[in-house]
């Protein structure tokens, strides 16, 4: 086995022991990267010599017995996550020459781990799309069949994982952005309960809804980094501050009297049989665990869709407005005055989707719609929350499809943009109540292609998500498909 | 339609952003199809609903009032598109 293939908890053993060092680690990466990028389209920007420097240091501190999880580990981060002098471009034109002034949290937190950084991942323009189309360097492809979507937005960070040009990886999930891409790509994406990791230094796009999230090649793994990642920030006003249990306490502890709760509004016509098999079967599997099942109701599950894509244009357009050529990013040359230096400024930096969503945004706001769309849909939201309140009275987790369908071809949905955003069905209703979920791989359709199958908690409740999350892992049946590279 | 062609033109006016008409005939299209879906939200009931802005609700989070460190002007100033000093220099305004 390369080291290139092996997990967080593999390689941090091995580091302990000296048995290997974190640049031999870096090197079998880099290497990779190297092979495998130009097809994959997996980064924006790789950091090779800062990765070097990194290792070394690592390697070090190795040497002095201070090894903590995330040690010498190679990570990818997705391009809206700021790191200090290294190019922060969002997947934007408007962006482009960004360089960030100064870390994000959890960089900061990642740095005095002694992680290594290899490099920036490709995403959806502002993590908006559910493809990795909507970027300007263009799509990010399936490991599993390159004519395919990874997903989206964070497609580069949940490929980079899948064909190991990194260890694990940071996203950012706004509605389904880390779960799906998991999913489509056959790796492990956790949302956790917003609130709980900082944001300060992840771009913004939808305030109510962002939050960063690892995504790895196990649930372990998945534990390790949120670990690592959570925790109280002052700089973040919505960052709570809450006591953090040890997330991998569980990890060997069954499921037995676990109240798993199947919630029927999640299996609904029109979602592909191959998921629906997948996410019974996974269900089925944990029955005969030993946990109890439930049927429950979110009743107001079909005004998802459109309550988040009310709310988050709505976030977007109010958070995009920053973006007028004056204190960085893109400024146009075609300009004669201040108005038409912001118009244009902003036609010529920002794609379609975003364009599309600022658009909404700005017409749920302006007034006269406010109270039937902004309002309504808020409103919608409280419903929604209330509904998982009810459901969570009755059992511990959820078990749910996270998207209705495998990975879809490229091209094949982004001129239909509703009918891109009803490929988020099942997972902006946990953002939209902050609620934490995972996306675990259980299932290959017949073609090829991954499926995963969501697990929901309750808030703050991540432990026993992970605890289900990793007996669905021990029980599923996808270890046998290897990659074709 | 819910929305019509001038209406796309007025919002795209007031979110500062400079179409083409081509530009503003496909988006008039795509929001019109986006508004209509949107229409299912009118079959909820949402009387007497207070709003939810933020799922944890969440007041004002306030620290110490005490000085910390900050950006250097430099640093601050780096990434401006056009600047004189430590000042951004945009288009004449008056």
């Amino acid at each position: 086995m390369e080291l290139f293939e092996h997990t967080i908890s593999q390689l941090h053993e091995q580091l302990k022991k000296r048995e290997i060092s974190s640049l031999d680690i870096t090197e079998s990466l880099l290497k990779r990267i190297d092979q495998l990028d130009g097809i994959l389209h997996t980064y924006i920007t790789i950091t090779p010599e800062g990765a070097r420097k990194q290792a070394k240091e690592a390697d070090q501190r190795v040497g002095t017995g201070q090894i903590s999880p995330l040690t010498g580990i190679p990570l990818a981060l997705k391009d809206n996550i700021s790191i200090v002098n290294t190019p922060t471009t969002c997947g934007s034109r408007i962006l482009k020459n960004y360089i960030p002034p100064y870390d994000a949290t959890v960089i900061e937190i990642l740095r005095k781990e002694g992680a290594v950084f290899l490099g920036k991942t490709n995403m959806d323009e502002f993590a908006m799309g559910s493809s990795t189309e909507n970027s300007f360097i263009g799509p990010t492809r399936n490991p599993w069949n390159r004519d395919y979507v990874a997903g989206g937005s964070s497609g580069g960070s949940a490929t980079a994982v899948t064909a190991s040009l990194c260890i694990a990886a940071l996203g950012s999930d706004t509605g389904g952005s880390i779960r799906q891409p998991a999913s489509h790509c056959g790796v492990v994406g956790l949302k956790p309960t917003c609130g709980l990791v900082s944001r300060f230094g992840l771009v913004a796009f939808a305030s109510s809804l962002d939050q960063i999230r690892p995504i790895t090649k196990d649930v372990r793994d998945c534990a390790m980094l949120l670990q690592a990642i959570c925790g109280f920030d002052q700089h973040d006003s919505t960052s709570i501050n809450t006591s953090v249990p040890d997330y991998t306490a569980n990890l060997n502890k069954g499921i037995k009297g676990l109240k798993v709760g199947i919630p029927k509004e999640y299996f609904i016509e029109g979602t592909d049989k191959e998921v629906i098999e997948t996410v019974e079967s996974a269900i089925a599997s944990l029955g005969s665990r030993g946990a109890e099942l439930i049927d429950v109701s979110l009743p107001h599950t079909e005004y998802a869709i459109a309550t988040y894509y009310i709310i988050a244009p709505s976030e977007a357009s109010s958070n995009l407005a920053r973006y007028d050529g004056v204190r960085y990013g893109l400024r146009s040359e075609d300009t004669d005055d201040l108005e038409s230096m912001y118009t244009m400024t902003r036609a010529q930096g920002f794609g379609p989707e975003v364009i599309r969503r600022i658009m909404l945004g700005t017409y749920a706001l302006s007034k006269g719609y406010y109270d039937a769309f902004f309002k309504k849909a808020s409103q919608v939201r409280t419903l929604m929350i209330n509904d998982f309140r009810e459901a969570f009275s009755k059992c511990h987790v959820l078990v749910t499809p996270v998207a209705p369908t495998p990975a879809f071809k490229i091209g094949e949905k982004i001129d239909d943009p509703l009918t891109m955003y009803l490929s988020d069905i099942f997972t902006v209703s946990p953002s939209l109540a902050g609620i934490p979920c995972i996306s675990v791989p259980y299932g290959m359709s017949s073609n090829g292609l991954p499926i995963g199958v969501q697990i929901m908690g309750n808030y703050f409740d991540e432990l026993t998500l992970i605890q289900a999350a990793n007996v669905l892992e021990k029980t599923s049946d996808t270890s046998h498909h290897r990659l074709p590279f | 339609m819910k929305i019509p062609l001038q209406e796309v033109e007025y919002i795209a006016r007031l979110a500062r952003l400079k179409l083409t008409e081509d530009e503003l005939l496909l988006f008039t299209k795509q929001l019109n199809t986006i508004l209509d879906y949107m229409e299912k939200l009118n079959k909820v009931d949402t009387s007497g609903i207070k709003p939810t802005s933020h799922a944890l609700h969440i007041k004002n989070a306030l620290r110490e009032d005490i000085v910390e460190g900050s950006l250097k002007k430099e640093e601050a100033m780096g990434n401006a598109p056009q600047k004189d000093g430590n000042f951004f220099l945009v288009p004449k305004v008056i």
